[in-house]
């Protein structure tokens, strides 16, 4: 027997001894706790236009009260708890990019403003910001050349 | 007297003179709780980081194991101590004050296991009167160090275990104490490829049934010559694949076998998946359960084997498997 196949072995019996979750429960609960974040966006956003503020500065400020909440969340510890119930029903949403920077600020503040929270804030966000950026570029490429012809 | 291919069996036994273990909160609430010589409510150990506050479990754990055999440091001719963080910083910081001689070891979460091995080589090879080994890990040190920040909101798979905050230290030397090191068995590295550092039960299990099977053949003995085998961190997960290795290999210790990991927490209430782990989880468990059980006789002899996932966010970014080693401890009762 090769190597490759004893850690081929291996890893499909791992496999087949840990426990998994159940995808379908996961789902149902990303799908209401995301449904509550972005059902919260929309009261907002609501609420912010029958005031009488125009759409583009109603999307601003949505986000804004968003990501407060967010920060707040973080803050007190709450919003892991949110995560842990939720998974990418709160992981996707703009509160869940808020908490990834917020969190690494939090816990990087201890090794100054500069190499910690300065080097370190976006740790995590940093993937998401950057790949971001260049697919949106990206995109724009496509639709500039669709737009040639 | 060397034994086999990896195993020491130490002519005059090496004694356990004196055992402290200090842990975190969420330990204290866990089963073993209130067999603690000290806990802490403040999750930073009343230090101002995470790693002072791991430091602090060090410093305390060595008072106090000083301050139980009656001893001053002075009279510790070395220390033998690790922990997870990068350079061995909790180490360092935690016993610095004390002034003395000092190996810092980094077995990963084996490192008890390896200090109690190379303290009882040092004192029954004659180069000490006293030695104390130690180790310690610290719950949100280690999540900076390996994982996420700790206020980032993800889920944990049910493979994940929970990092132990705690230190555990003994003190090793040659007049009669709560119980003694008889023999060793030092474990290779072993790798079966899994990369997946969130099951490292998975990870680990290899390395633990190699050194398990290594001891029994060394000594040639069969898994009932222990009362108990005590693996340091392979939770749920590991134990079911670490008991179905040994029996592909002819050996069956489901009856015998025991994990530090599963002791420390009670997995449903405290929620903590597979079970506990760090080199705090094995040190704790050994300097507060384990070692009452043998020091009131209830178990004669235990195989103790702390075990280790050798890996960096490094070597795992860039895509290398996570290897396993672990380290025997035959402690008897006095």
């Amino acid at each position: 027997m090769t190597v490759k196949t004893k850690e081929e072995k291996y890893n499909a019996y791992v496999k087949q001894v840990t426990p998994t979750t159940n995808m379908w429960l996961n789902i149902c609960k990303a799908f209401l706790v995301g449904g509550i974040i972005c059902t919260l966006g929309q009261f907002i956003t609501n609420w912010l236009k029958n005031s009488g503020l125009n759409q583009e500065d109603t999307a601003a400020w949505t986000s804004l009260a968003l990501i407060l909440l967010s920060v707040i969340l973080t803050g007190l510890n709450l919003y892991p708890k949110i995560a842990k119930f939720g998974g990418a029903g709160s992981l996707v949403p703009i509160t869940g990019f808020a908490n990834s920077v917020v969190a690494a600020a939090i816990e990087f503040k201890k090794e100054g403003w500069v190499f910690g929270v300065g080097a370190k804030i976006f740790t995590i966000a940093g993937p998401v910001i950057l790949y971001g950026i260049i697919s949106s570029w990206l995109l724009g490429l496509i639709y500039w050349i669709t737009q040639l012809f | 007297m060397i034994v086999g291919k990896q195993s020491i069996q130490f002519e005059q036994a090496v004694h356990i003179i004196s055992a402290a273990s200090v842990a975190g909160k969420k330990e204290a609430e866990g089963p073993l709780g209130n067999l603690f010589d000290k806990t802490y409510e403040d999750p930073y150990i009343n230090g101002q980081t995470w790693e002072e506050g791991e430091a602090n479990l060090q410093k305390d754990a060595a008072a106090i194991v000083m301050e139980k055999a009656k001893m001053t440091p002075e009279q510790i001719r070395y220390i033998f101590s690790g922990d997870l963080l990068n350079q061995l910083i909790a180490t360092s910081f935690g016993l610095m004050d004390y002034n003395i001689p000092i190996f810092g070891l980094y077995g990963a979460c084996s490192t008890m296991g390896e200090a109690l091995s190379l303290g009882a080589m040092t004192v029954a090879g004659g180069y000490a009167e006293h030695v104390i080994a130690m180790a310690s890990s610290h719950f949100g040190s280690a999540e900076k160090t390996f994982r996420f920040p700790l206020e980032y909101g993800n889920q944990r798979p049910f493979s994940a275990t929970w990092t132990v905050t705690g230190s555990g230290a003994v003190i090793l030397g040659k007049e009669k104490g709560i119980a003694r090191i008889t023999g060793i068995t030092t474990g290779k590295i072993v790798d079966y490829g899994v990369k997946d550092s969130m099951n490292m039960g998975a990870c680990m299990a290899p390395a633990a049934a190699d050194a398990i099977y290594q001891n029994l053949m060394d000594f040639d003995i069969s898994p009932e010559a222990y009362d108990r085998i005590i693996t340091g961190d392979l939770g749920y997960v590991g134990q079911t694949i670490l008991i179905e290795l040994l029996k592909d290999k002819g050996f069956d210790i489901s009856k015998q076998h025991m994990d530090c990991g599963i002791e420390i927490f009670d997995s449903e209430r405290q929620d903590t998946h597979a079970g506990g782990s760090g080199c705090g989880c094995s040190a704790v468990t050994f300097c507060s359960y384990i070692l009452k059980q043998i020091e009131k006789k209830a178990w004669k002899k235990v195989l103790f084997l702390p075990t280790g996932a050798l890996l960096s966010t490094i070597s795992f970014n860039e895509g290398k498997s996570v290897p396993g080693v672990a380290h025997c401890v035959i402690v008897e009762c006095e």
